[in-house]
């Protein structure tokens, strides 16, 4: 610790390019925070999905329903502890651009299967109480700034009521918020029952898709076959999958996103390591003479090579963790595309790669300088002066 | 050898020293077969016309060059077998070196140029202030501790450069062209300086030097031409 | 004397200088040229995606054709009509008609699960029953491999992006929709547009497979002239059996690449715009750098009686032609890593794939160098400021 004043002299020597150099690590940290939350919108619902869980869909495609019936069925399948299904609805609220998703549900099985979705008790009675009560997710109750008690049009691309009628109202009962970081605290969940009673003869009884709980997660493969093998050869026959993998290839669908973050991010560190480098060797063919002196002095050839790495690494970790700060606190007021990235923030395990990435970032470019600083030869330097 | 290493009362032996740079194709003798002892408190004066060798000489006494033949014997210590990591610990404990240049640190203070032979010991941060306070006390120093070196006149930067090379109390002080970058009063200033050391504090030193000043201030002066020693200079 | 040829000279005499000096500043400059080169590269790259996409949104429909859904349906997979709507669709004033009557054709979409070849991942492919017209009411239809299927018979045509992308869809293979297992027989191109994407049978064996009854989802119709739109709009918009919206093809797929696009959009210029600022950062720190090298070169300029008004131009041509060489170089990249590079994505709006290319196109391009030339100009300003502001005496005495 009895150096550091000499590395940090050092960073201060130039102050003009300690500070430029340090602005661009900082920007290259921020895209690194952005891209993560990016990353981790598109494809993070893998890690939040359940083990236990296994989501049932029909096995052409998943626009295609399944009978609710199908429920009955499956709750007798042996290792089968929790049944519950959704619904796509489609709904718009005053703009088709403001997007987010709507599902009727039934509220007593739905919330024991999703216990990351957190709603006050008194909240969930309200809505047990309440046919045309449904619950939203903080996000979007404050985007759209509603509050318990609130009646909210929604209108249905898909489900016309039996008037014909498209347009459906809905009592805000509750609000809910995510056990976990990752939450999506967007959708908005209604009755199931209030649905199926008021949508017309089209689709009566049938549902998007059904989610189970199984006893044992060890055991979920075995499940799945029973559930496909129970449904086989019948008019609709269903695809079942755990839910991360669902979600997973839900994902990829958009694109080889963890690739393209990863040649983007390539790409900037690539810039970065050149730029900080280069100051680095700048650094430190301006003070030849100076290293000399530290030789002369009695400074061995290993510390002199550990004061140019420590001097690279403090500053990159420096602008590393100003950069990674900034893109918390930037990436915290949310997500920049207003509503199509419901799952953007910065997660923490991110957050420590970045951290380790800033110190790996200075001692790979310190460490020319710092090899070149060390073979120094003390005659030569001071001779340079 | 006995314990102070002055075998027959010299603290430095330079024996039969040769030194050869290789620049491209061409062998360049710079020192032949050289011998030099210099005792313990003796303040010697090494001059000589300029590529006569003489910062060579005194690199090679200070372990930052090894001589193409011959033993350099310090305190003991065959000086030019040492490691390259060995002689750096060696040099921190018994050398202080002095520039023409002064070569401080420019991003540092007096105080902490003053210091930094001292982050190699195993001081205390207290112990440190202490004998940084005492180098510059004795080169007359004390009221620009807290300045850095651009603000400093030749002089004072040149005063700053010995309390650095003194702080550590090293067996061996050596100068290279102490007075070379300073006017005539400043120069007479670090010579009278440099002979305070000696007579009173009783430093060894060996300083290379142009300074037609410089034999009246030393205990003895040596001559350096072509490679070898005379205690005349030439004609 | 100071007219503006001899100018001219003045900043020609430093721009020379100042290059020639280049080999001694590599390492500045490489950083630079490159660090410029990354953000043109990844600007344009992100950016073709973005342009694949509406490309082939763009060239999926033409002015003179239609596609009339269900009222308050904004894609076909939530639009339905019956036999009976249809007809009377098909038989409304402005559509055209050859011999065997209406250019119309009443079609049905569904969604099927096929693996991505990239990723063997199951992806929903889009599944269309037509009706004969349909080769008539899309543009530049072709068969390129194999033949059309039999009208009634279990057969399926498919395009050659989905070709491309997903797995088991070569001519002579079969694939698996419910219970039934359909013959792959043949490869259609729509030159680049979304029916590439998609997987094509009779309308009435999908009705059937589906339990569709005589239902359909979408009708497209070729249209007498682009003119004819209005009138045929009106006519059904009035009808007061029917409940439709009617969308000229070619608004129809830009509305459908919006999300995709504005997405894309959004991000790509976020992470170029953050990458720019820290490739500005980099160009001030060389062009610094060049300064700070260059002071005792350019006071001596200075005290020869050089203008500071030519320092500061030539060091800003420096500044630009080093940012531009990295835009060529990054949009060069791109071109070479990225164009024609195909890929398939969800597209929002029908919750299916849609297969495309990205595009690197010329005006992509002349926006990267655009780009790379501000920073080259942000980033030589202020040292060309600091050079010209350098008192002359002080700068000579330096070094």
């Amino acid at each position: 610790m009895k150096y550091l004043h000499l590395v940090w002299s050092n960073l201060k020597r130039k102050k003009l390019r300690t500070s430029l150099t340090l602005l661009s690590i900082l920007v290259a940290f921020i895209l690194f925070g952005f891209l993560s939350a990016i990353q981790q919108a598109l494809v993070g619902g893998v890690a939040m999905a359940g083990a236990d869980r296994l989501i049932v869909r029909h096995k052409v495609s998943i626009i295609q329903m399944l009978p609710e019936s199908y429920k009955a069925r499956m709750e007798r399948i042996p290792g089968v502890s929790l049944v519950a299904h959704q619904t796509w609805f489609g709904g718009i609220y005053q703009d088709p651009k403001k997007f987010f998703m709507q599902n009727p549900v039934v509220p007593e099985e739905f919330l024991s299967m999703f216990p990351e979705l957190v709603l006050p008790t008194e909240q969930k009675q309200a809505w047990l109480a309440t046919r045309t009560g449904a619950i939203v997710g903080r996000t979007t109750a404050e985007r759209f700034h509603w509050k318990t008690g609130d009646r909210v049009p929604i209108q249905s691309s898909i489900w016309a009521q039996e008037n014909g009628s498209r347009n459906w109202e809905f009592d805000i009962v509750g609000i809910y918020d995510g056990k976990k970081k990752g939450t999506d605290t967007t959708p908005l969940f209604f009755r199931y029952d209030y649905f199926d009673e008021a949508r017309g003869r089209w689709g009566k009884g049938q549902v998007g898709w059904f989610t189970i709980r199984v006893a044992d997660p060890a055991r979920a493969a075995e499940v799945a076959k029973l559930v496909d093998q129970e449904f086989e050869n019948s008019s609709a026959e269903t695809k079942t999958e755990p839910e991360g993998a669902f979600v997973q290839a839900w994902a990829s669908q958009l694109g080889n996103i963890v690739l393209i973050v990863a040649a983007i991010l390539g790409a900037v560190f690539f810039t970065i390591l050149l730029v900080a480098g280069n100051t680095m060797a700048q650094a430190v063919r301006e003070r030849t003479g100076e290293l000399g002196v530290l030789k002369a002095i009695g400074f061995t050839n290993g510390q002199v090579l550990a004061l140019v790495l420590v001097e690279s690494c403090l500053l990159t970790v420096l602008g590393g963790v100003l950069g990674l700060g900034l893109a918390w606190v930037m990436i915290s007021r949310g997500d920049p595309t207003s509503g199509l990235l419901p799952m953007f923030f910065f997660p923490t395990r991110d957050l420590l790669v970045g951290l380790g990435i800033s110190i790996a970032l200075g001692l790979v470019t310190g460490i020319f300088p710092a090899l070149q600083a060390m073979r120094l030869q003390v005659a030569d330097a001071l001779r340079g002066t | 050898m006995n314990e102070s290493g002055t075998d027959n009362g010299a603290l430095v032996h330079v024996d039969g020293v040769g030194k050869v740079f290789h620049r491209g194709s061409e062998d360049i003798h710079v020192l032949t077969d050289l011998h030099l002892q210099v005792p313990a408190g003796e303040f010697l004066a090494l001059m000589g016309p300029s590529g006569s060798g003489k910062t060579t000489l005194l690199n090679l006494i200070g372990g930052l060059d090894r001589p193409t033949e011959g033993s350099v014997t310090i305190a003991g210590e065959s000086v030019h077998q040492l490691s390259d990591r060995r002689l750096a610990g060696w040099r921190a404990r018994h050398i202080g070196f002095v520039f023409q240049l002064y070569n401080l640190m420019p991003t540092l203070t007096t105080e902490r140029n003053v210091e930094l032979p001292l982050l190699l010991t195993h001081l205390s941060k207290s112990e440190r202030k202490k004998h940084v306070a005492a180098a510059l006390a004795m080169v007359g120093l004390s009221h620009r501790a807290g300045h850095y070196p651009r603000t400093l006149s030749g002089g004072e930067q040149q005063r700053a450069g010995i309390a650095r090379g003194i702080v550590t109390d090293p067996t061996l002080l050596l100068c290279d062209e102490p007075t070379g970058d300073l006017d005539r009063k400043a120069g007479d200033e670090i010579l009278k300086l440099l002979h305070a050391l000696n007579r009173e504090h009783g430093k060894t030193i060996i300083m290379v030097t142009h300074d037609p000043h410089a034999p009246a201030r030393a205990a003895r002066t040596v001559y350096l031409n072509k490679g070898q020693l005379s205690s005349e200079p030439l004609a | 004397m100071t007219g503006p040829l001899h100018w001219i000279l003045q900043v020609g005499a430093i721009t020379k200088f100042g290059l020639l000096s280049i080999p001694q500043r590599r390492g500045a400059v490489t950083a630079t040229v490159i660090g410029v080169a990354g953000v043109v590269a990844v600007l344009v790259g992100v950016l073709s995606i973005a342009a694949g996409f509406q490309k082939v949104m763009a060239v999926s429909g033409s002015p003179d054709s239609a596609i009339v859904l269900r009222s308050g349906a904004d894609s076909e997979m939530v639009s339905g009509f019956g036999r009976d709507q249809t007809r009377v669709i098909g038989d409304a004033p402005g559509v055209a008609r050859n011999d065997r009557g209406p250019l119309s054709s009443a079609e049905l979409f569904v969604i099927i699960n096929l693996p991505k070849r990239a990723t063997g991942l199951d992806a929903n492919v889009p599944l269309r029953g037509i009706e004969s017209a349909a080769w008539q009411v899309r543009d530049d239809m072709q068969i390129v491999q194999g033949r059309m299927f039999e009208w009634g018979k279990d057969e399926v045509i498919v395009g050659s992006g989905a070709a491309r992308e997903f797995a088991g869809l070569n001519v002579g293979s079969k694939i698996k929709v419910g219970r039934y297992e359909w013959p792959v027989v043949g490869v259609f191109s729509a030159k680049g547009g979304v029916p590439e994407s998609e997987i094509w049978s009779d309308a009435k064996v999908l009705q059937a497979a589906y339990n569709r009854g005589d239902s359909f989802q979408s009708v497209r119709v070729r249209l007498n002239s682009p003119g004819a739109f209005q009138e045929f709009k009106d006519s059904l918009t009035s009808n007061p059996q029917l409940n439709v919206k009617v969308i000229r093809q070619s608004d129809y797929y830009v509305e459908q690449s919006e999300t995709l696009t504005r997405l894309i959009a959004t991000l790509g210029f976020l992470i170029a715009f953050l990458m720019a600022i820290g490739a500005v950062f980099s160009a001030l720190n060389t062009m610094y750098s060049a300064v700070a090298a260059r002071t005792r070169e350019i006071a001596t300029l200075r005290a020869l009686g050089f203008g500071s008004g030519a320092v500061v131009v030539s060091l800003l041509i420096e500044a630009l032609l080093l940012a531009v060489v990295g835009g060529v170089i990054g949009g060069s990249l791109a071109y070479l890593a990225f164009n024609n590079l195909h890929t398939s994505t969800m597209n929002f709006q029908s919750f299916s794939q849609v297969a495309f290319a990205f595009q690197v196109t010329p005006r992509l391009l002349v926006r990267g160098v655009v780009w790379a030339a501000v920073i080259g100009l942000i980033g030589g300003l202020f040292p060309a400021i600091r050079a010209a502001r350098l008192p002359v005496a002080l700068a000579l005495r330096e070094l």
